[in-house]
């Protein structure tokens, strides 16, 4: 199997008919992921990508009649968190924000709606999730992929499809690979994401990419070193060389305080028993090292 | 983006808060004026503090008192240009020196990890929270606003009493609502008040009262919602940016100026970062974090370029591109052109994998660049150019 997306999904693209949302989705579809229908308010009933698929007006009606049971939204910044509130009100179970640039306190409210709704947010500022061989969702290009059971989290975009790459390069095909995004208030984070990994019978080993900021990797290790013993692990950290104060590119990549450095990253990571590569392409070798021989 | 403690106040003010009076000013002549207004008024002392976007003012010498309209000037002086951990003090805020009865501290941060606004409030104010935070944790109480209905009043008041401020509650409660409102106002990720004071005020008549006041202010914005509140670029201080910075945001690039030699021109946030920590780890020193975003074109990679190249310590540049929305050919395209345009010629090394990759190279061998494969290998011989051009030099 797979985590968030598999055959099972039914997708629907929220902001389909935008520039973003329309190039994506036909990657999308292309790939051979079920998008089942698009939502952009006032564009109802018309079709998009080539008349692949049908367009509703609200998320609600395209559930009704579509049976959709995840989404992806390309809606800009200003009505994004409205959005990620309108699909989990619609009973949308996965839910994928891929907006970058959204304020962090609109995210406050938006995170807490999905969560009374018994949904999922991945996201947003992510880059979507692909399960190679049955859906990708988002904007990670497909052709780096291989199919395998290396489950790969990370906080990033183009640096997580430089490991993704590396690893198909070396063999090690993908479970499911996850971006979780680089702002400081996401959905889903990296400990939720190692709890599904871990309970997923077809992922048999993790990487983990985490960046300067927060203490989301900390917490993530804390856990791995209790529950994941077992699973070959393998980690890396962005940013050793970033100054304190300064926010890099991620809104949520920012050393202040002394808190949120790469060194303690790496020292709870290590601590767990999870060695850190000090360059992506090395992850396929710490990999088989910490026994994965997938 | 982080604003002026008198910007600050002003927020703070325009929510209803209690601040004492102050003025900003750029010489020690306006400084000796203001101080002049508020002694004639009836302040004992004023109170003289650089304006520079850095904690430990206090400590640097950056705040200091004065009884006359004499003495401000001179302090006001010895103040402005003075250097506080790299920062040039340009200007100063004075104010009535407050006869302070007691300190305490008050904060609404984002807490990023339980995804809600974070109350927090010590007895202990007037010093670094991180120093009360590590010493005396238990000093410190807490509390989570509602992630949909925000700071409750029972919540203020629990915060309040906690804090050992129930002869001043009513003000309390209105101060902790007001910080929590002017957070959402002007969506900041902090707002915080060290010190929040009991001041003891002297009215004309000669009798005297206590009252709940905040005497410093500090509050960063949340760069995200800036597009929302345009009024706020006003509080942007040309002083603290540096001017490369500067132009690279307003070109759309997010760019941070570092201390080495090797230019790094990258798409993608965490990828940035890997770049520079690469060509730490070969032996090289990073001179930048630029990241060009995604689907950038080949006009915005001239322009990375440029900003690049101001930097005279730059003596080699390493582009890494991986594409997903960015095409590899617009990258190569421009390059090609900023190449064209460049009035100095620097080594560089350039590394495009992903989208139209095969058209890049192309593009890139007609033109002569140095390629690399893979990310390793770029950041070696970036370094190594960097060297040679070092040595040459």
């Amino acid at each position: 199997m797979s985590i968030l997306i598999g055959p099972e999904t039914r997708l629907v693209v929220q902001g389909i008919t935008g520039r973003e949302g329309e190039f994506h989705a036909r990657a999308m579809a292309d790939y051979g992921t079920p998008i089942v229908a698009g939502v952009t308010p006032g564009k109802g009933g018309q079709s998009a990508i080539d008349g692949r698929v049908a367009v509703f007006d609200t998320v609600a009606e395209a559930v009704r009649e579509t049976d959709a049971n995840a989404s992806c939204i390309f809606v800009p910044a200003a009505g994004a968190p409205d959005a990620v509130m309108e699909a989990a009100s619609a009973g949308i179970k996965t839910i994928f924000c891929i907006t970058e640039g959204i304020p962090a306190l609109d995210m406050i409210a938006a995170v807490e709606v999905v969560r009374q709704h018994g949904g999922r947010l991945i996201g947003p500022n992510c880059p979507g999730a692909t399960s190679p061989g049955s859906a990708k969702v988002g904007i990670i290009p497909g052709s780096i992929h291989r199919q395998g059971r290396v489950g790969v989290v990370s906080r990033s975009g183009t640096l997580t499809y430089e490991a993704v790459q590396a690893m198909s390069d070396a063999g090690l095909g993908q479970s499911t690979c996850i971006g979780i995004g680089g702002d400081p208030v996401i959905g889903t984070t990296f400990l939720d994401v190692l709890k599904l990994f871990a309970a997923d019978d077809e992922t048999e080993a993790i990487v983990l990419i985490g960046e300067i900021g927060g203490a989301a990797e900390e917490e993530a290790a804390a856990w791995a070193a209790e529950h994941l013993r077992g699973t070959p692990m393998a980690a890396f950290i962005a940013g050793r060389t970033a100054p304190e104060g300064k926010r890099m590119g991620h809104a949520g990549a920012i050393i202040s305080g002394g808190r949120g450095t790469a060194a303690s990253k790496v020292e709870a990571l290590e601590s767990a028993g999870i060695r850190v590569a000090g360059s992506p392409l090395e992850l396929p070798a710490l990999l088989r090292e910490a026994g994965y021989t997938g | 983006m982080k604003i002026q403690e008198a910007d600050a106040k002003s927020l703070l003010v325009a929510e209803g808060l209690p601040v004492p009076d102050w003025e900003v000013a750029y010489s020690d002549v306006e400084a000796a004026a203001a101080a002049d207004r508020f002694l004639t008024a009836g302040a004992e002392q004023v109170v003289i503090k650089a304006q520079v976007l850095v904690g430990g003012r206090g400590k640097a010498g950056g705040v200091k008192l004065a009884a006359t309209a004499e003495e401000a000037r001179a302090v006001a002086a010895s103040i402005l240009g003075m250097d506080i951990k790299g920062m040039t003090v340009r200007k100063v805020l004075v104010g009535p020196a407050a006869a302070i009865v007691r300190e305490y501290y008050l904060s609404a941060v984002l807490d990023r990890a339980a995804r809600r606004i974070l109350l927090m409030g010590s007895a202990e104010g007037g010093v670094e929270i991180e120093q009360v935070a590590a010493e005396r944790p238990d000093a410190i109480v807490t509390v989570h606003a509602d992630p949909t209905l925000g700071l409750l009043d029972f919540q203020a008041r629990q915060l309040g009493f906690a804090m050992g401020l129930g002869g001043h509650l009513k003000a309390a409660v209105a101060i902790t609502r007001g910080i929590v409102r002017t957070m959402r106002a002007y969506d900041a990720d902090l707002v915080e008040i060290n010190p929040l004071a009991i001041v003891t005020e002297t009215a004309a008549d000669g009798t005297t009262a206590e009252r709940l006041v905040c005497l410093d202010a500090k509050i960063t914005l949340d760069d995200s919602a800036l597009p929302r509140h345009p009024e706020l670029e006003a509080l942007r201080d040309p002083d603290e940016e540096d001017p490369a910075d500067r132009e690279a945001r307003e070109a759309g690039l997010t760019f941070i100026k570092l201390d080495g030699t090797i230019g790094c021109m990258v798409n993608g946030a965490g990828l940035a970062m890997t770049t520079m920590d690469l060509v730490k780890r070969a032996g090289g020193e990073p001179a930048n974090f630029l990241d060009i975003g995604g689907g950038a074109r080949a006009d915005k990679v001239a322009h990375a370029m440029r900003i690049i190249l101001a930097d005279p310590k730059v003596n080699a540049i390493l582009v890494n591109i991986f594409g997903g929305i960015t095409r590899g050919d617009e990258v190569a395209r421009g390059l090609i052109e900023a190449r064209g345009q460049q009035d100095r010629s620097v080594p560089m090394v350039v590394r495009i994998v992903g989208t139209n990759a095969d058209e890049a190279a192309t593009l890139l061998a007609e033109a002569h660049f140095e390629t690399a494969t893979n990310l390793d290998e770029a950041a070696a011989k970036a370094v190594a150019a960097s060297r040679a051009a070092g040595t040459a030099a």
